[in-house]
């Protein structure tokens, strides 16, 4: 078995009387959509929040790529390549989508003190960001201001953004939230085909897009991971069965 | 807006000798005044408007410089060669001490502890009786500059500060288009996700605020060379609160609004000061005016804002 690209071990966090994450151990493999599920309120933000390092957990820690990151900034994260996406679309909104993503391609190309040549000069910045536009199938929209963008199209760039720093492995914090059929369709996609580029965890509330995507999944309940396995196995699980998946899990089946 | 810099600086150039032409040697002493706080309010309008720092103690960097240059001359030190880079270093020293502390805090907490830092040293200056405390410190002459350039002369003096605001305010320009400017406004935009792209949003805030601490302080040593008084006032809170007025009259984050709005504002003074004793009436009317009418700013009428190239 190679050695895991992301593990988490014996993760807490509390917020006063709240464990919003209750000894979460976890481990990603290279190359694998990993999806993480659970029912609304069972830590699953949170635990993302503890991984890129938005939040610092009270115990445990997070390696990434045999280094341990617990205690390494957002930033440095990144420069590792440890990205994510954010479930709420957070876009810098009165950019053009291709600055967008030009921003954070430059961010992962190294230091910004650079104070005398204008950026628009930057051939391969923009060709690269150019390329990443194309992928997440917006490179018709390069011109067009962030915010003017339609919530499926938000939601593309949100992804691209975060895929223009070239993570090694993505957190996609709920891609799906809040698309129409068609829009998930575009997202799933993209993501399948992300997949042999880069690892992904995936937190998503759609099952049908969870068991078609995900190589394995974990099932987290009020702060702990109940069950870690292929989908087939997960799904077989009485204990998931009874906490969570009931008749979404049937509907996942039968699709 | 390349288009009208150019055309502004021949202006800006030949505007002396219309003065000299219509007799009012007055107005050159007036237009080496608004370039002056034009580069105040430009340094300032980096923080605010590109690097998304409401800086509510910027005056505290304007006085440092003054102070810097005031003090040198006192221990005999006039060459404007020496004071004028220390008082750029020294402002931007503290500039990077209040801003690491100050960078820590966002929003209403970062106004409150830029002020509160501000005042801090305006206290410390009124309580330095060796250097005039609450009178200030009044200059035997101007800097020394040499090259056969004498800064007495008011006219010399206007085109030495016109070469180093337009220079300041051509780095200015290349700075927010450079790579620094797009993660700087990427970091007003939205903080959040310039962290999650891998920006370290701390020090390029802090180095933004370093720089515009330095170039306030380079106003600083030129007004102290023109009013040849190194006041308190010139820390005061009002004075920083001018300067903010400055900035969003021009145009918030426009590169040009820090001029455009200095300009206005010091003519309106000057024009109402003319008529009425009570001319800060009639300013406040004309202010609020503008920021009803403009909310963005003078600028936001004739330019369509565009922060990602602005």
């Amino acid at each position: 078995m190679p050695e895991p690209m992301l593990s988490l071990a014996g993760l807490v966090k509390r917020f006063g009387g709240l464990t919003a994450t209750d000894g979460v151990s976890l481990e990603v493999r290279p190359g694998e959509i990993h999806a993480l599920i659970g029912p609304n309120g069972a830590g699953k933000t949170t635990l993302i929040h503890q991984i890129c390092g938005a939040l610092a957990p009270d115990a445990g820690s997070v390696r990434f790529l045999g280094r341990d990151v617990t205690h390494l900034t957002m930033h440095e994260r990144v420069a590792s390549g440890l990205v994510r996406s954010f479930q709420v679309t957070n876009l810098f909104k009165r950019f053009s989508v291709l600055d967008n993503v030009a921003l954070a391609v430059q961010a992962a190309a190294g230091s910004s003190m650079r104070f005398w040549t204008p950026v628009v000069r930057d051939r391969s910045l923009f060709d690269q960001a150019r390329s990443v536009l194309a992928r997440i199938g917006l490179a018709d929209k390069a011109g067009v201001a962030a915010a003017a963008l339609a919530h499926g199209e938000q939601r593309q760039l949100e992804v691209g953004v975060a895929l223009a720093t070239r993570p090694k492995l993505l957190l996609l914090d709920e891609p799906l939230a809040g698309m129409g059929l068609e829009e998930s369709e575009r997202i799933v996609h993209l993501i399948s085909d992300l997949a042999g580029a880069c690892t992904i965890l995936l937190v998503e509330h759609d099952m049908q897009a969870v068991f078609r995507l995900a190589h394995r999944i974990s099932v987290l309940v009020s702060g702990r991971v109940i069950a870690s396995g292929a989908p087939d196995e997960v799904r077989q699980d009485a204990q998931v069965r009874r906490a969570y998946l009931g008749d979404e899990l049937a509907e996942g089946r039968a699709a | 807006m390349p288009g009208v810099a150019l055309p502004a600086l021949a202006l800006l150039i030949a505007l002396p000798l219309v003065i000299q032409a219509i007799g009012q040697p007055f107005y050159t002493v007036l237009a080496s005044r608004i370039l002056i706080f034009a580069l105040a309010a430009s340094s300032l309008n980096l923080l605010i408007g590109f690097g998304g720092m409401v800086s509510f103690g910027h005056a505290a960097f304007f006085g440092t410089g003054a102070y810097t240059v005031a003090i040198l001359m006192f221990h005999g030190v006039d060459s404007a060669w020496i004071a004028w880079p220390a008082a750029v270093i020294v402002s931007a020293l503290a500039a990077t001490a209040i801003g690491a502390i100050s960078l820590h805090t966002r929003g209403v907490y970062f106004i409150m502890i830029t002020l509160a830092f501000a005042q801090m040293i305006y206290y410390v200056f009124v309580s330095l009786k060796m250097y005039g405390g609450d009178d200030g410190l009044s200059l035997p002459g101007r800097s020394a500059l040499g090259l056969g350039l004498d800064l007495k002369s008011d006219m010399v003096f206007y085109y030495v500060v016109l070469a180093l605001v337009a220079m300041t305010m051509v780095l200015l320009g290349r700075l927010v288009n450079a790579r620094f400017g797009r993660v700087l406004q990427g970091i007003r935009e939205n903080e959040s996700r310039a962290a999650a792209v891998g920006v370290p949003v701390y020090r390029y805030q802090l180095v933004c605020f370093a720089i515009g601490g330095a170039m306030a302080g380079l106003a600083g040593a030129l007004a102290v060379n023109q009013s040849g008084l190194a006041s308190p006032n010139l820390l005061y809170w009002t004075q920083s609160g001018m300067l903010m007025i400055m900035v969003i009259l021009g145009g918030v984050g426009f590169l040009y609004g820090g001029v455009l709005g200095a300009t206005v504002l010091l003519l309106l003074e000057e024009v109402l000061s003319d008529y009425t004793i009570h001319w800060q009436l009639g300013e406040g009317v004309v202010l609020l005016a503008i920021v009803l009418y403009a909310p963005n700013g003078l600028l936001s009428i004739i330019r369509r804002k565009a922060p990602a190239d602005a």
